[in-house]
Parts: structure tokens; C-alpha cells; sequence
């Protein structure tokens, strides 16, 4: 006969010892992107075609730039935590290890060119 | 008791030549549209940064962002951002218990697919028009 109860099978955090925070932080991500990515369109879409001056005085807005900036930083941490699902499904062992290592680098890569990008025209356009 | 009934248990799906569920179709699409807007990101952020590089680096990047490439992969990832955003919509519904029915996640695929075609349309008409 058994002493432990049900209880014991959903207390703590379970053996990946961050619990449901995978999952939680996609969620929260979820929620913001559903709002950035309408705003996202619209902002891109009117970019689109402008000459390269133009294109730095856009960004060079504090509107097209937050959202911008919010929407890759989000959708690449989005990213981040979506593609660890992805391999935590397909991938065993050492190929995990490096498809995660791969996938959290790419990810901030990303993020980081962006944001320098942005930062980058920014400043041009105080400058002007 | 090994063999008996064994001509009438229900089998597992062969992959090659099972007729896949809508329902299947887009939850995995959910996935592959996720990743798939890599390439989009991509193009965008090299489109961001050559315009801070040079005049040169800019003119490539918005070349190929103009072409046709660019017009396929940016309206490819229209659909595919507008896809995962829907099909998350409805993911976390899951997450709340509603609409886990089959008949509900019949009629949410087929609303995933028509919404995020509708949703596509309209963004290249507001591109192109307005």
C-alpha cells in the first residue's frame, strides 16, 4: 500500500527545477506580442519604399522605434523559449545542447542589432 | 487470451498514408510558422542596420527588400505572423480549458485559416493603397 498521496506528484517544482517558467514566460510574451504585432505591421509597412534618410528619420521617431524595438526584443525572446520547445521535443543529448546554446545566441544577436540599429539612427536624427 | 479480437482493434495512424486531422494540420502549422519567421526578421534587421551602415549596404538590402524575393518572404511572414499570432490567440484559450472539443477545434482551424489569410490580404492592401 502506498502512503503518498496525489499531493506529493504536484508540490515543488519538478525536476527541471524551474517548474512551469518555460511555459509562463511564453505565455507573457504571447500577451504582449498579440498587441506589438498589429502596431508592428503598420509601422514597418509605412518604412517600407522610403529612401535611406527617410528610413533613419522614421526610426529616428520615438513611436516607429519603441515599437520596433519592443517587438524584436519580445518576439526574439518569444523565439528563444518557443524554439527550446521545439528541441526539447526533437533533439536528445549533446545535439540538445548545442541547438539550445545555438538558438539563445541567434536569439540576442538579433536583439543585439537591432537595438543598435535603432539606438544608431536615434542619434543621427538628434544630430540633424 | 493473446489473440483474441486481434482483426478488429483499432491501429495505430500509418504516418505515410494517414489523412492527418484539420486539427493537427494547424497546430503543427502553429509551429512551423513560428520558426519560419526567422527569415523575415532577418531581412528586416539587415534592412534596419544598412541603413545605418552606408549608402552602399543600404541600397542592397532595400533592393532585395523591394524585389520580388523580398515581396514573397514579407508576405510569406505576414501570413505566418499573422497565423501564429491567431493560432496562439486560441492556444491560450486552451490554456483556460475552452474550446478543447473537437468539434470547437474544427470550427477555431478552420477560423485560423481563413482569419490569418483575411488578415494577410488587408495588410497588403493597406501596404499598397493607403
Amino acid at each position: 500500500m502506498r502512503y503518498i498521496t496525489p499531493l506529493k506528484t504536484a508540490e515543488g517544482l519538478g525536476s527541471a527545477h524551474t517548474g512551469t517558467f518555460q511555459h509562463w514566460a511564453l505565455t507573457v510574451s504571447a500577451c504582449a506580442l498579440v498587441l506589438l504585432t498589429p502596431a508592428f505591421l503598420l509601422v514597418v509597412g509605412s518604412a517600407i519604399g522610403l529612401p535611406q534618410e527617410g528610413v533613419i528619420a522614421y526610426f529616428g521617431r520615438p513611436y516607429p522605434a519603441l515599437v520596433t524595438a519592443l517587438f524584436i526584443i519580445v518576439g526574439m525572446i518569444h523565439f528563444m523559449k518557443g524554439t527550446r520547445v521545439m528541441i526539447d521535443d526533437y533533439f536528445q543529448h549533446t545535439a540538445r545542447k548545442v541547438a539550445i546554446i545555438f538558438s539563445v545566441i541567434f536569439g540576442w544577436a538579433v536583439i543585439a542589432t537591432a537595438v543598435y540599429a535603432l539606438v544608431k539612427m536615434a542619434f543621427v536624427t538628434l544630430v540633424i | 487470451m493473446a489473440d483474441v479480437n486481434r482483426g478488429n482493434r483499432p491501429l495505430s495512424p500509418h504516418i505515410q498514408v494517414y489523412r492527418m486531422p484539420i486539427a493537427a494540420i494547424t497546430s503543427i502549422l502553429t509551429r512551423i510558422t513560428g520558426h519560419a519567421l526567422v527569415a523575415g526578421i532577418l531581412l528586416l534587421v539587415w534592412w534596419l542596420v544598412a541603413a545605418v551602415s552606408s549608402p552602399g549596404a543600404f541600397a542592397v538590402a532595400d533592393w532585395v527588400v523591394r524585389s520580388w524575393i523580398g515581396f514573397i518572404v514579407l508576405t510569406g511572414s505576414a501570413w505566418a505572423l499573422w497565423y501564429h499570432t491567431l493560432a496562439g490567440i486560441r492556444h491560450l484559450f486552451y490554456d483556460a480549458g475552452i474550446g478543447l472539443e473537437i468539434d470547437q477545434a474544427i470550427k477555431s482551424s478552420w477560423a485560423l485559416i481563413i482569419g490569418s489569410v483575411v488578415l494577410t490580404l488587408l495588410t497588403l492592401i493597406i501596404f499598397f493603397v493607403a
